[in-house]
């Protein structure tokens, strides 16, 4: 039989969806474990590279430090911290957070560096202090890049995060684990598509959360010039701006 | 540039398909594939896993094949028994270290059948030799025994008076034991436990066949009970506890050569020769030497097989 048509089997096999082990519980607690690594990915990404990016300063040393760190194999972290902090959710955390980071932080200070500098200095010009800038220009420009790296660190989260399973702390991965170990390669291929679907899911449902993210009056692949000959309102904001551009 | 990135191609190509010529040389006249082979020119491949004390157990046998002058070509760290099996049955390897409890079991599951219920050495390598392919054969089982255990901290044994895994009734209530995927599925993991002592288990699955997460589990008290393999150096180097198996629940795993069956006669002699030495106190301390200072296994099986006057 077909070995795909097996790994299906498996995940409809009622008895693989009874008890601690259950299909379903293994899928909640991944869907818990990325949603926590990435909200608190973001929660500490998002402020830093707003910083860079407002300032313009330490980006070179944040995608230093960032990047080198996400360099270290996230097995081995989560095993050293496994051993520091003992077994549990916390290392598989700590260490799928440093996973996490690097691409919300690329995706936010690049998408407050991506805004035209003239479109500050407008805003500046009309008397916004540093933190309205911030909150009305920079951050809903940069929304949609800032969703993006999101999306990124979402995507290598859902399919790392069955590494949580070495320590036996939950998650889809310990299908593989005990698959492989068992030689039960349906139970190894069935996990595999069920995060694989996960991955799928959460694709979508950024996708369209960077869309949405996408401030009003700017879509994105509209040029500027489509929008002043299309739309009579929007351009208002940008026009003396660029009549004031030397 | 097109004409410079053509020759660049053309150059790629050129090499690859000289290399694969060569290759397709080397293999056509390779005398392992064919199995028989004759002469002088004939190399013994030693193979081991990727597992630091097999990989010793394969060095002892490559260095003292290579003192009885047989070139030797080893394959060391080949993986687990899935990836490294197939190379073994279609003769590319020639030696083995394997174990013959945990090699019965995995040909038994590879035929899809239940694992064994014999646990002593003599019932399992006479099922061994029943599910070997014809084209290799085990050579005697040496006394060194790498077997999985129900292994207690120190503290844990004091606590409640741990001798043998039957007391393990006094600690009460489910015992969470740290071990491997495999350990859950096996005969002698909780099924086992429950038919022959009456006690319930579950798997903390931890996955690293007894190193330091799984100890972890048990140091930190998340499980009870932790399966450490019987020749493991950190039994000693972390003061833990082998609960004693008075009704046989885990199936020896002796220390057991696996050769092809065409190994010439002094070959397979001068492995049995090391195999006599291999008891598991003489293996703990070649692992011990080997993990915990860090020597290599090649260094470690050479100043064995001096102390041993086989070098």
């Amino acid at each position: 039989m077909n070995l795909f048509a097996q790994g299906f089997a498996w995940i409809f096999d009622p008895a693989n969806n009874v008890g601690p082990n259950a299909i379903g519980v293994r899928l909640l607690e991944h869907v818990w474990i990325t949603l926590l690594t990435v909200a608190i990915a973001v929660v500490i990404a998002v402020p830093i590279g707003l910083l860079i990016g407002h300032t313009g300063k330490g980006r070179s040393l944040a995608v230093g430090v960032s990047g080198g760190i996400r360099a270290l194999p996230t097995l081995g972290l989560l095993t050293l911290l496994a051993l520091w902090i003992g077994l549990g959710v916390q290392a598989p955390i700590i260490s799928l957070v440093i996973l996490a980071i690097p691409s919300v932080l690329a995706g936010t200070y690049s998408g407050v560096e991506a805004i035209d500098r003239v479109t500050v200095d407008a805003a500046r010009a009309q008397g916004m202090t540093p933190w309205q800038i911030l909150g009305r220009v920079e951050v809903p420009l940069a929304l949609p890049l800032i969703v993006g790296g999101i999306r990124a660190a979402v995507l290598q989260v859902v399919a790392t995060a069955t590494l949580v399973a070495y320590i036996n702390a939950g998650g889809l991965g310990g299908y593989a684990f005990s698959g492989i170990a068992n030689q039960d390669y349906a139970e190894v291929l069935g996990g595999s598509i069920v995060v694989i679907a996960l991955a799928i899911a959460f694709e979508i449902v950024f996708a369209a959360l960077q869309r949405l993210a996408v401030p009003a009056g700017l879509s994105a692949g509209e040029t500027r010039r489509n929008r002043r000959s299309t739309r009579s309102s929007a351009p208002r904001a940008s026009t003396p701006v660029e009549g004031t551009h030397p | 540039m097109i004409t410079a990135t053509t020759r660049r191609l053309a150059a790629t190509i050129a090499v690859a398909s000289a290399a694969a010529v060569a290759l397709a040389g080397c293999s056509s006249s390779d005398p392992l594939s064919s199995g028989g082979g004759s002469g002088d020119s004939d190399t013994i491949v030693v193979g081991s896993q990727a597992y630091p004390s097999n990989e010793i157990i394969a060095e002892l046998y490559a260095q003292e094949l290579e003192n009885e002058g047989f070139t030797v070509k080893k394959q060391l760290n080949i993986g687990q028994r899935k990836a490294y099996w197939p190379e073994i049955e279609n003769g590319s390897i020639d030696v083995f270290p394997e174990y013959n409890g945990n090699l019965l079991n995995f040909l038994l599951q590879s035929d899809g059948e239940d694992t064994t219920t014999e646990t002593t050495t003599e019932g399992i390598n006479s099922a061994l030799a029943d599910a070997l392919p014809s084209d290799v054969k085990a050579l005697p089982s040496a006394d060194a025994s790498d077997a999985d255990t129900y292994t207690v901290t120190q503290e844990t044994a004091d606590e409640y008076g741990l001798k043998s895994i039957a007391d393990l009734e006094k600690i009460g209530g489910t015992i969470s034991i740290a071990a491997n995927p495999e350990f859950a599925t096996a005969a002698y993991g909780p099924t086992g436990l429950k038919e022959k002592y009456g006690i319930t288990g579950e798997v903390n699955q931890q996955n690293d066949s007894g190193g330091p997460l799984t100890i972890k589990a048990i140091q930190d008290g998340d499980s009870q009970v932790a399966d450490i393999y019987s020749a493991s150096a950190s039994i000693k180097t972390e003061n833990l506890v082998t609960l004693e198996d008075p009704e046989h629940l885990v199936p020896a795993n002796n220390v057991t050569p696996i050769v092809s069956e065409d190994l010439d006669a002094k070959a397979a002699d001068a492995i049995e020769r090391v195999n006599e030495l291999l008891t598991t106190d003489a293996l703990i301390e070649l692992n011990r030497q080997n993990s915990v200072e860090q020597k290599s296994a090649a260094s470690v099986a050479k100043a064995f097989l001096q102390d041993n006057d086989l070098l």
